[in-house]
């Protein structure tokens, strides 16, 4: 038998029809002959040929494919009643597609961020070089753990056995001028052999070499796609111009290719780092170690080589005369490679699997409210299935009828839903935490598209199962007796339904449980003090001031002084001041050791090491940090370069019982520098954001003695600049701000303007993404849990109509009877309540890592949550109870 | 493959009944080209009306020799000018006739050595 008989087998049919005529013609045509009457003759022919449509039949069915054949008539059938009943297939549509493409668009981004490889060749082999330094106190609160110095660069390029290539990086910023106006441009400084581990191939040009990794040799740059074509409009050209960075000239070797990212950092520069060997010492550990294994090597190897090479580092280098290398044995460096992937995605992965598991708790929900609705469509069209199972169609062929038609549903959802998810992924990239990894790689792939597709199949078969294992065997016995009087339904039709109803409040519950949660970890946070006030007023700006530009460190200085000055005196503003960051920037921290004078410390021993910023005059003022005890810097103590400094209160109590008693106290960083007066003591801040503990700040003044003896003065040449003003954000201010900077230096670029505000919100990014999404999932949830309850109570009511009727004539009073649905309603929302509890005692454990000053356990959410659910049950069973008292009993028993 | 056969088994549905007609129907077509009714009529008198079949039952034997390529049809004219659809034995049939034939002759033989001694015995 051929496919093309099969498509064709209607004209085959055709053909046998006359075929068969032909045959009792000619039969006739004897007949006739033999000299019977004509009707005679045509009779007698027909019954010599026997049975006319048997014999179609049998020949259809040699071509044919009986699956295939019933498949496209149940299609037929399920496609027109559908069309027949418009309501019930747009609600199921919409709830199916939106269901699916919220799931859709949440696994695309899954799929881009977590699933997908890496975009470099051969991405398995790179990894990150972490390194933990437990033994090294104050250490431990990095998140980072433990970078590495150039002098561990060296020693690990050298002399591993377990990469291909390794390198360090170190992102920041560079100022470039003589294209336009002056800019500040992202740059990320990289080693030998950081490109070579990406391994990949520039767009135009060629990478930076190891000979433009010499110090003070001639100064090269590699461009990023989207700079080259801003600036040079994509000339090849470029390759081989200077640009000016910095106020210097450096030869633009090549250009990176549109798709390449490196990790998660956006740049516009790639410059070489150009470590000095004859300078490197142990300390400076400052840099991100990358590198490519060899093929083969485990991680598990690779870390005991680089173990192997701690001790081999600590004895090639020195911290200088007079310093022991030994120390830092104390620390325990521990080498803790991580997978590059696993280092880009970091903490996302917990956020978005969470979102994933609620999202698709909603889609289960949907799936249960679907399958009511297709219960209770069964229910109307029990008459017809008994008639087409009286007219001999088998259970399965029923069975395999309602099952097309659900497939189609969910499959019809899924296109549809696939539209909404690509509305969806682009809403969920807006509200995404900024700092997600891989944004530019989400995108609906053909993985994103088999998982729709699958989960169109799958809710099919689930909502469809349902009604097609209920209502295949339906007997005509059992129609002809229930359009009789004795018409209340059966319990057993009920428990489908109500088993339904009590896992979506349950799911409900867990979903409004989360919520809950998060939202009270997102008011947990707002209530910490940050130590910064009204964040909306706080205006800051980051302006770097390059050597090139001003070489001497003191004129540096002054000139951040004068901008201080300039934008103080702008309407409006009522303070402004500096320091090397805001909180919660996340520039990268510094650390280090600090001896307090009155504390003995055991010979051979490192003190805690502890964060330091450096402050201007002014500053905590306008930024709102309270003055504990003591008082801030004056100017003049900076410019006379008095050793005086300011602590974090953690700190102050930390070394001296109270913020009062440190006040006149004195520290100093290591053990040959002179002593510090403690002048004044500050408020904790939220340095790394509201949900992280505050750490210990050591706060030094902008300009410094050399540490290191006579030479430069140390200044902060890149500093944050915050202006408290009413009118922070606004346009006008902006350039009033702007005028002002540049009228006490025009080549300086006015970078990253942005109020407190933005700074604090991303920093709750992370959290406001999770709670909307959760709240969003709990809405959802919620609706399809009123819709529900709703649509159970209200098929009850029109069921039980008769029973109404005679009650109400028998006298029962209406509240009793509106009563009896509410209570049932109750009833199923206690029991699924009940089941929801008991998940979600285990699964809120889940979050416990999204969670801020709330126990997973927290009382009031798991109060409220039950109180909301009972509410809406009692919503939504009122409503259509309430139509009981619509029936009138005179009507009802007419009817009997 | 699929179960293509009917539920409702017809009079000639087992198998060796089955292929006997098959057999009969590439026979009669062993002369010359034949359409349906000439086919059907044939057998009848061919078997001394031993044979009674249902004339219907003939033509999904026709369609599944057509289908093994056994046969070929065209449309032509019958004796007393009716259009009417003729078979005509392909070089396949032929050689399948043959096969059978002698398959058939065979079996013939073998349960005819069989049954022969107990008629032949005398009671």
């Amino acid at each position: 038998m051929s496919w093309l008989r099969f498509f064709r087998r209607a004209n085959w049919d055709q053909e046998r029809v006359e075929e068969i005529d032909s045959y009792v013609q000619i039969e006739t045509d004897e007949n006739l002959a033999r000299g019977m009457t004509a009707e005679a003759a045509r009779a007698a022919a027909q019954r010599k040929f026997g049975n006319r449509t048997q014999i179609r039949e049998e020949i259809y069915r040699m071509n044919t494919m009986a699956v295939l054949d019933s498949l496209a008539k149940d299609a037929r059938h399920g496609l027109r009643s559908l069309r027949h009943n418009p309501t019930f297939t747009v609600v199921a549509l919409l709830t199916l597609a939106i269901g699916i493409g919220a799931n859709t668009a949440v696994f695309s981004v899954i799929n881009g961020v977590l699933l997908n490889p890496l975009r470099y060749p051969k991405p398995e082999q790179l990894v990150a070089l972490r390194q933990l330094a437990p033994g090294a106190a104050g250490l431990a609160s990095f998140s980072d753990g433990l970078m590495l110095s150039p002098s561990m660069y060296f020693t690990y390029s050298e002399q591993n056995q377990s990469f291909q290539s390794l390198g360090v990086w170190s992102p920041g910023t560079a100022n470039v001028t003589g294209l336009g106006e002056p800019e500040q441009v992202r740059g990320i400084a990289v080693s030998d052999g950081v490109l070579q581990a990406l391994a990949v191939p520039p767009a135009a040009g060629r990478w930076l070499s190891p000979a433009d990794q010499v110090p003070r040799g001639p100064e090269r740059v590699m461009l990023s796609y989207g700079y080259w074509q801003r600036h040079f409009g994509g000339a090849r050209s470029a390759v081989g111009r200077n640009l000016t960075v910095d106020s210097r000239p450096r030869e633009i070797v090549g250009v990176m290719p549109r798709e390449f990212r490196f990790l998660n950092q956006d740049f516009d520069l790639i410059m070489p780092l150009a470590f000095d060997r004859s300078r490197a010492i142990l300390a400076g550990f400052g840099f991100q170690g990358i590198a490519r294994l060899k093929p083969g090597v485990p991680i598990a190897r690779a870390n005991a080589d680089l173990a192997r090479l701690v001790p081999v580092w600590m004895d090639s280098w020195t911290n200088g005369p007079g310093t022991n290398g030994k120390v830092y044995a104390t620390w325990k460096i521990t080498p803790a490679i991580r997978s590059l992937k696993e280092e880009m995605v970091g903490n996302v992965s917990d956020v978005l699997w969470v979102v994933m598991a609620t999202i698709g708790l909603v889609m289960l929900i949907a799936c249960a409210n679907v399958t009511n609705l297709l219960l209770v469509r069964a229910e109307v069209r029990q008459q017809e299935l008994a008639l087409r199972s009286a007219l001999g169609a088998s259970r399965g062929r029923i069975a395999g009828a309602l099952l097309v038609e659900s497939l189609m549903l969910g499959v019809m959802g899924g296109v549809l839903g696939m539209g909404l998810a690509g509305v969806g992924v682009r809403l969920l990239l807006a509200i995404g935490p900024a700092a997600l990894p891989r944004l530019g790689e989400i995108s609906i792939d053909s993985r994103t598209f088999a998982f729709a597709l699958m989960l169109s199949v799958l809710s099919g078969l689930i909502f469809g199962s349902i009604p097609a294992l209920k209502y295949a065997g339906t007997r005509i016995s059992e129609i002809l007796r229930s359009a009789g009087r004795t018409a209340s339904t059966s319990r057993q039709r009920h428990r489908v339904r109500n088993l339904l109803v009590i896992a979506q409040v349950a799911m409900a519950l867990v979903l409004l449980v989360s919520a809950g949660l998060m939202i009270r970890t997102f008011r947990a946070l707002r209530t910490v003090d940050p130590g910064f006030t009204h964040a909306d007023h706080l205006q800051t700006m980051r302006i770097a001031i390059p050597a090139s530009l001003i070489a001497k460190p003191e004129q540096a200085f002054r000139i951040q002084n004068e901008i201080t000055d300039k934008v103080s005196a702008i309407p409006g503003v009522s303070s402004a001041g500096f320091a090397s960051d805001m909180p919660m920037e996340g520039y990268g921290s510094m650390w280090d050791e600090i001896y307090a004078q009155d504390h003995t410390y055991p010979p051979g021993e490192i003190p805690p090491l502890r964060y330091y910023k450096y402050v201007s005059p002014g500053f905590f003022h306008a930024a709102g940090t309270r003055m504990i005890a003591g008082r801030d810097l004056t100017w003049a103590e900076v410019y006379n370069r008095r050793q005086l400094v300011l602590l974090s209160e953690n700190l102050a109590r930390e070394l001296w019982g109270t913020a009062s008693a440190a006040v006149g106290k004195h520290i100093r960083e290591f053990t040959f520098s002179p002593w510090w007066e403690v002048v004044g003591v500050v408020q904790d801040v939220a340095e790394n954001g509201v949900d992280a503990k505050a750490p210990e700040i050591v706060y030094w003044p902008p300009m410094m003695e050399n540490m290191f003896g006579p030479g430069p003065l140390d200044v902060r040449r890149a500093v944050t600049f915050v202006v408290r003003s009413d009118r922070a954000g606004t346009e006008a201010f902006l350039n009033q701000v702007r005028q002002a900077v540049w009228s006490v230096n025009a080549s300086l670029p006015v970078a990253t303007v942005r109020t407190m505000q933005e700074v604090y919100d991303q920093s709750l990014a992370r959290t406001s993404f999770t709670l909307i999404m959760l709240a969003i999932a709990g809405a959802m949830a919620l609706l399809l849990g009123i819709i529900g309850i709703y649509g159970v109570i209200s098929y009850g009511v029109s069921q039980r109509r008769r029973e109404i009727g005679i009650r109400l004539a028998l006298g029962s009073p209406l509240g009793t009877l509106q009563q009896m649905f509410v209570r049932h309603a109750l009833l199923l929302t206690g029991i699924g309540m009940a089941v929801g509890f008991g998940a979600a005692l285990g699964l809120t454990r889940l979050m416990t890592s999204l969670l801020f000053g709330v126990s997973p356990l927290d009382p009031v959410t798991y109060g409220a949550v039950p109180v909301v659910l009972a509410g809406a049950a009692v919503l939504a069973s009122y409503l259509p109870a309430r139509r009981a008292a619509a029936v009138d009993p005179v009507e009802t028993l007419r009817a009997e | 493959m699929l179960n293509l056969m009917p539920r409702r088994e017809s009079p000639l549905q087992s198998e060796f009944l089955q292929g006997t007609l098959d057999m009969l129907v590439l026979q009669s077509l062993v002369l010359g080209p034949a359409h349906g009714h000439t086919i059907a009529h044939a057998i009848e008198r061919g078997s001394e009306e031993v044979l009674q079949v249902e004339h219907g039952s003939l033509y999904p034997a026709l369609h599944r020799l057509e289908d093994r390529g056994w046969i070929a049809s065209f449309w032509g004219t019958s004796e007393n000018n009716r259009k009417a659809k003729y078979y005509r034995l392909t070089p396949a049939g032929r050689k399948q006739l043959l096969a059978q034939t002698t398959r058939w002759e065979q079996v013939v033989q073998a349960i005819g050595r069989i049954l022969k001694p107990v008629s032949e015995k005398p009671r």
